[in-house]
């Protein structure tokens, strides 16, 4: 990125727009496999872009050079924080991806059933809990029971 | 007293590393917990006592100076922000370690809860003290990665449902906070915040715009703004019950922390007022109709969460020092209030087996202590007087009404009608759970709730009485806090004392 000066390369602006507009666009997806690929680029992309930020030039060490024309060494530093993290997060949501792939058999986000079932209430024009005279649960057929599972059924071979 | 600022960050992390080599000494692993967050307790209340008589106390972390070094501020809104953070995290600690103790099922916390639950509140001290862009954007990623484990704890169908969305959505608001933090330094070349508040101002007003725009962004994500806060009705209720405590209470205000700082710090002026009032309005309202629909307590809870933000907010776009000290005794108010109800909502989980209103009914006559526990805070987060809620919504109204024109108008009518939405929506909770004909959702019922849960809650349920006692003394350093606020100086000199360079 040593673009004769002050100002970065044109290269690496196009360069943070593609990453950027790639990412949003599997970020877009229901699948967490895209979506992880989408944090990937994207993630990048905005590190790029911390880069872009600073100066060009010649190593920032006193000595080794003019200091006029030395680069910013401070985007550096804060690019190479950031790298760490978005790393970090990557692998979290991997795992997230793989585990929701483990139990369910597929790695699509699911749609909140709590919100469906008000949904499927509005649209028949009822109210929740209308009735207040305590008859029991078992009368009511949208009754779900609202603890999730101890676990989901068990791959042959997965280990846990 | 400098020494001390860093306290609040380094306890937690220390305790953190400890708590993970004592995995297999669980007594002492709790110990040393409690005694971390008791301390930061402790180091707060000295903080906010130090920052109200002598100003900012500040700290420059490895000894270099102002703007190359990374700084930590600790103001009184920093500090006032610390101390109910402190307190409400050791309560929570302490309810879950009660809750550790009584049972052995899926909700029962596990043994790395206790090293990220640390990181987590170093997370949120890190973030309230931070002096800099780019070390709040750390202090948001450390308790960001701390809040994917435990909303994901256990690791079941629902909680890896609801937690998929919950982390994508904050890596987006991550990315789009780190964005905004490198074209701050493009635009600029520093990230101090002291020193970025002479900086911005002298930037054009079409680029000042729109950093602050991206920064909104974010934070309104982090702070669940209406049209960004679909994520959170979904994804906190399913935790368990203190790990939704604890976010309800504590990560939401982070976010708003962050939004007061900047737009009062960095982008004063209210190019952004008109903007901040309409999504204010549109929080409270939409966030408590969707309340007045559910039909799960947890859930209400995350909705009434949603929309009280917008009373923050409401007090962050009216700009005033009288409506920034409503704010600020509203978010202060809220934190311990919305802790509480879900700290409850975790009792009578516990108690009947659900917090499912379609199950329940008749609590108040099988656990009288437990209707007290919720009856006190529900009323007082629906505004009844004399609570703290309803001082603090009288605050921000009569703010309103002082600043005048159409739309704070709007939003004092908006304001009132949430309130008595979520008194509706309370009082529904109220009728069919804890009124009517005694019914459990579960067939072996606990006889008896563990002392230390009950006892947690019932700490919080008096700290929330006692914001109400204390209003007085309490309205005053709030209305300091934004005096310094409004006059940007003291912050700025106490970081920079030679003045910018």
């Amino acid at each position: 990125m040593r673009g004769g000066g002050a100002g970065p390369t044109l290269v690496l602006v196009i360069a943070v727009g593609l990453l950027t507009a790639t990412g949003v666009t599997l970020l877009l997806e229901r699948s967490l496999t895209r979506i992880l690929l989408g944090v990937i680029l994207f993630g990048n992309g905005v590190n790029l872009l911390i880069l872009v930020g600073g100066r060009s030039g010649v190593a920032p060490v006193v000595g080794a050079g003019p200091e006029d024309e030395m680069s910013d060494p401070l985007p550096q530093a804060m690019v190479l924080t950031a790298i760490v993290i978005t790393f970090g997060l990557t692998a979290f949501l991997a795992a997230v991806a793989y585990r929701s792939w483990y139990l369910g058999g597929n790695d699509e986000v699911q749609d909140d059933v709590e919100d469906q079932q008000i949904v499927a209430l509005a649209a028949r024009n009822e109210v929740a809990n209308a009735d207040l005279g305590g008859e029991g649960p078992g009368d009511d057929p949208e009754q779900v029971d609202p603890e999730p599972p101890q676990r989901g059924p068990r791959r042959p071979g997965g280990t846990r | 007293m400098t020494a001390l600022l860093p306290l609040p960050v380094v306890v937690p992390l220390l305790g953190a590393a400890l708590t993970l080599i004592l995995v297999n000494r669980p007594r002492l692993q709790r110990t040393v917990s409690v005694v971390a967050l008791g301390t930061n307790l402790v180091v707060a209340v000295l903080l906010l006592v130090r920052a109200h008589r002598d100003g900012p106390v500040v700290t420059e972390v490895g000894g270099w100076p102002a703007p190359v070094g990374i700084v930590l501020v600790a103001d009184q809104l920093a500090a006032l922000m610390l101390v109910v953070s402190s307190a409400v995290t050791l309560c929570v600690l302490l309810y879950s370690i009660g809750q550790g103790r009584a049972e052995t099922s899926e909700s029962a916390p596990v043994s790395i809860y206790h090293p990220t639950y640390l990181v987590l509140t170093a997370g949120i001290t890190n973030a309230f003290l931070a002096g800099d862009l780019f070390n709040l954007f750390v202090g948001f990623e450390i308790l960001l990665a701390a809040s994917f484990v435990l909303i994901t704890l256990g690791g079941t169908e629902a909680r890896i449902r609801t937690g998929s969305t919950y982390v994508v959505v904050s890596i987006l608001s991550s990315m789009i906070f780190l964005a905004a933090v490198g074209l701050v330094y493009a635009a600029t070349g520093t990230l101090n915040l002291a020193q970025l508040a002479g900086r911005l101002d002298a930037l054009p007003d079409g680029v000042r715009l729109a950093l602050q725009l991206m920064l909104l962004l974010a934070f309104g994500i982090k702070a669940a703004m209406f049209p960004l806060s679909a994520w959170l009705p979904d994804s906190y209720p399913t935790a368990p019950a203190p790990v939704t405590a604890v976010f309800a209470g504590l990560l939401t205000k982070v976010g708003v922390y962050a939004i007061i700082r900047t737009e009062t710090l960095l982008f004063p002026g209210g190019q952004v007022a008109n903007l901040l009032m309409v999504g204010a309005g549109l929080t409270m309202v939409v966030g408590v109709l969707g309340a007045v629909a559910q039909s799960d307590m947890k859930r209400l809870f995350s909705f009434t969460l949603v929309s009280h933000i917008g009373y923050m907010i409401f007090g962050v776009a009216l700009s005033t020092t009288a409506a920034l000290s409503g704010a600020i005794f509203y978010v202060v108010h809220h934190i311990t209030i919305q802790t509480t109800l879900f700290l409850v909502a975790g009792l009578v989980e516990e108690r009947a087996g659900s917090t499912d209103l379609r199950r329940l009914g008749g609590l108040a006559r099988v656990t009288p202590l437990l209707a007290v526990l919720f009856f006190v805070p529900a009323m007082n987060l629906a505004g009844i007087p004399p609570f703290s809620g309803f001082l603090g919504k009288v605050g921000l109204l009569q703010a309103g009404v002082a600043q005048g024109g159409p739309l704070p108008w709007v939003l004092v009518v908006a304001g009132t009608v949430t309130s008595l939405l979520t008194l509706y929506a309370t009082s529904r909770v109220w009728n069919i759970a804890f009124w009517r004909a005694p019914q459990l959702a579960t067939a072996e019922p606990v006889v008896r709730l563990p002392g230390l849960m009950v006892g947690a809650t019932t700490a919080l349920v008096v700290l929330g009485l006692a914001l109400t006692v204390a209003a007085g003394p309490l309205f005053q350093v709030t209305a300091d806090a934004a005096v310094d606020l409004r006059l940007r100086t003291p912050y700025v000199r106490a970081v920079l004392p030679g003045g910018p360079p």
